[in-house]
């Protein structure tokens, strides 16, 4: 059993934590899944550009039930709206906005992620291998962001030395936001930026495999 | 003479695809997704043919079909797995069907670039992973890129909002994805359109993909809507 995963913040509160990062008029990918919950969360003061890799940037909140488009989707494939200054482009283009560095933030899910930045979320090693467009986003966002419980469902740690399972990216994260912590990747290693206020550093390093650096 | 590209029906257009062509599907998912020229390469019966596509198709529609149908022995995308797969699933956990799993925006590229005839580029997606096992790497700036080379194809299939006689195409929001650059990527473009309009009412400005890379045209005014089509256990044939 996983006494770690109902501890610590909500999928919301690490939302929140996430977009008051970023600066106003960013443009921002958002993975598909728990990082699409940061949205929900941008003060009004600022305004943020989402870019959708299926050709889509100044994406909308889902479209209404009554109003369904199944020729406007997002990179979920669930139909969206689309934002007045909203625009629509080709795949290779969307991707040149991506690889090309003009996306300033990225979040993403993770399985693994080791204390040198590296990244495994897109296969187990089993099942149907699908990469999508997760590869090109690590390399090409400015800013890579994984949104992530601490541990596994089973309690292991996520945080590692080096990674186990096939990579995603090499030394491409900048931070990540799990329910315990927020750790920024550094040329040192895991540095912990803020914690879960209820628990103590001890308990954070026992569910973390890496050593976090704290000063 | 007049330039024409239009043509009656669907079985037109495709009944020249050959056994082991290699074949682009334009479409994210179904949005773009040209459903109807697949249902028309399932009536030809064509076989070992290999696909180049975003996905591997959802219930038993399209390229879902096709795959259910035995035609397909390979295919390259970036994304096979779906809720909705069951063709490709099932052959592909028997062994049955060939997978190369392609970063999305490394397959953006490589189809761009076989279009504006590069026949290669080095970029940093993929580099240190599984997928960029056995490529050329090379360092610029300090930095490790991984060599790919461009796709070409036989064929493409797109899906289209309207088209003129001369092939000139609109799209409808993000239906457009892989359809303009997989038009420039093959030796025949095949296209579906919503509608077909008057060179006359064509707004230059308004045309995304040029007809100078479409071959053949044709109207499938009512397209299925595949999501809608699966729920209500719709398949081909």
């Amino acid at each position: 059993m996983n006494e770690f995963i109902n501890l610590g913040w909500t999928k919301d509160e690490i939302a929140k934590k996430i977009a008051n990062e970023f600066p106003h008029g960013s443009y921002v990918n958002l993975g598909i899944g728990m990082p699409e919950l940061v949205s929900k969360f941008v003060d009004e003061s600022k305004e943020i550009i989402y870019h959708s890799e299926n050709g889509l940037l100044g994406m909308g909140p889902p479209a209404n039930e009554n109003e369904l488009d199944f020729e406007l989707i997002n990179a979920g494939k669930k139909p969206v709206t689309i934002l007045p200054g909203g625009s629509y482009c080709h795949h290779a283009d969307s991707f040149s906005m991506i690889r090309g560095g003009h996306i300033d933030y990225c979040v993403l899910g993770a399985m693994e992620v080791s204390e040198g930045g590296d990244l495994a979320n897109w296969t187990t090693g089993k099942g149907i291998p699908a990469v999508g467009g997760a590869m090109d986003l690590v390399v090409g966002a400015k800013n890579v962001f994984v949104m992530s419980q601490h541990t596994t469902k089973d309690g292991s740690p996520k945080f590692l030395k080096n990674c186990s399972l096939p990579l995603t990216g090499k030394s491409v994260v900048t931070r990540v936001y799990s329910n315990l912590a927020i750790l920024d990747v550094t040329p040192e290693g895991f540095k912990l930026k803020e914690m879960f206020e209820k628990i103590d550093f001890d308990l954070l390093q026992k569910v973390t495999e890496a050593k976090i650096i704290t000063n | 003479m007049k330039i024409n590209k239009l043509f009656n029906s669907v079985n037109d257009v495709v009944s020249d695809v050959f056994d082991g062509a290699v074949i682009m599907l334009g479409g994210f998912g179904e949005a773009g997704s040209p459903v109807e020229l697949i249902h028309g390469l399932v009536d030809t019966k064509c076989k070992d043919l290999t696909i180049i596509a975003n996905n591997a198709g959802n219930g038993k529609i399209g390229l879902g079909a096709l795959i259910g149908e035995n035609q397909v022995k390979k295919v390259i995308c970036s994304f096979a797995r779906s809720p909705k797969s069951i063709t490709f699933k099932e052959l592909y956990e028997n062994d049955k069907i060939e997978l190369e799993v392609v970063p999305q925006g490394t397959l953006a590229e490589r189809i761009r670039s076989a279009g504006a005839g590069i026949p290669g580029f080095y970029t940093q997606t993929s580099v240190g992973t599984p997928l960029a096992e056995g490529k050329e790497i090379k360092i610029f700036d300090g930095k490790e890129y991984v060599l790919e080379k461009s796709l070409k194809a036989d064929f493409a299939l797109i899906k289209a909002e309207t088209s003129d006689r001369y092939g000139n195409l609109t799209y409808n929001k993000t239906a457009r994805n892989f359809n303009p650059i997989m038009c420039m990527a093959a030796n025949q473009t095949i296209v579906q359109v919503k509608k077909i309009q008057k060179e006359e009412n064509t707004d230059p400005e308004k045309i995304i993909t040029p007809g100078i890379f479409v071959n053949r045209v044709t109207v499938v005014s009512d397209p299925i809507i595949e999501s809608i089509a699966i729920d209500n256990g719709e398949t081909y044939p």
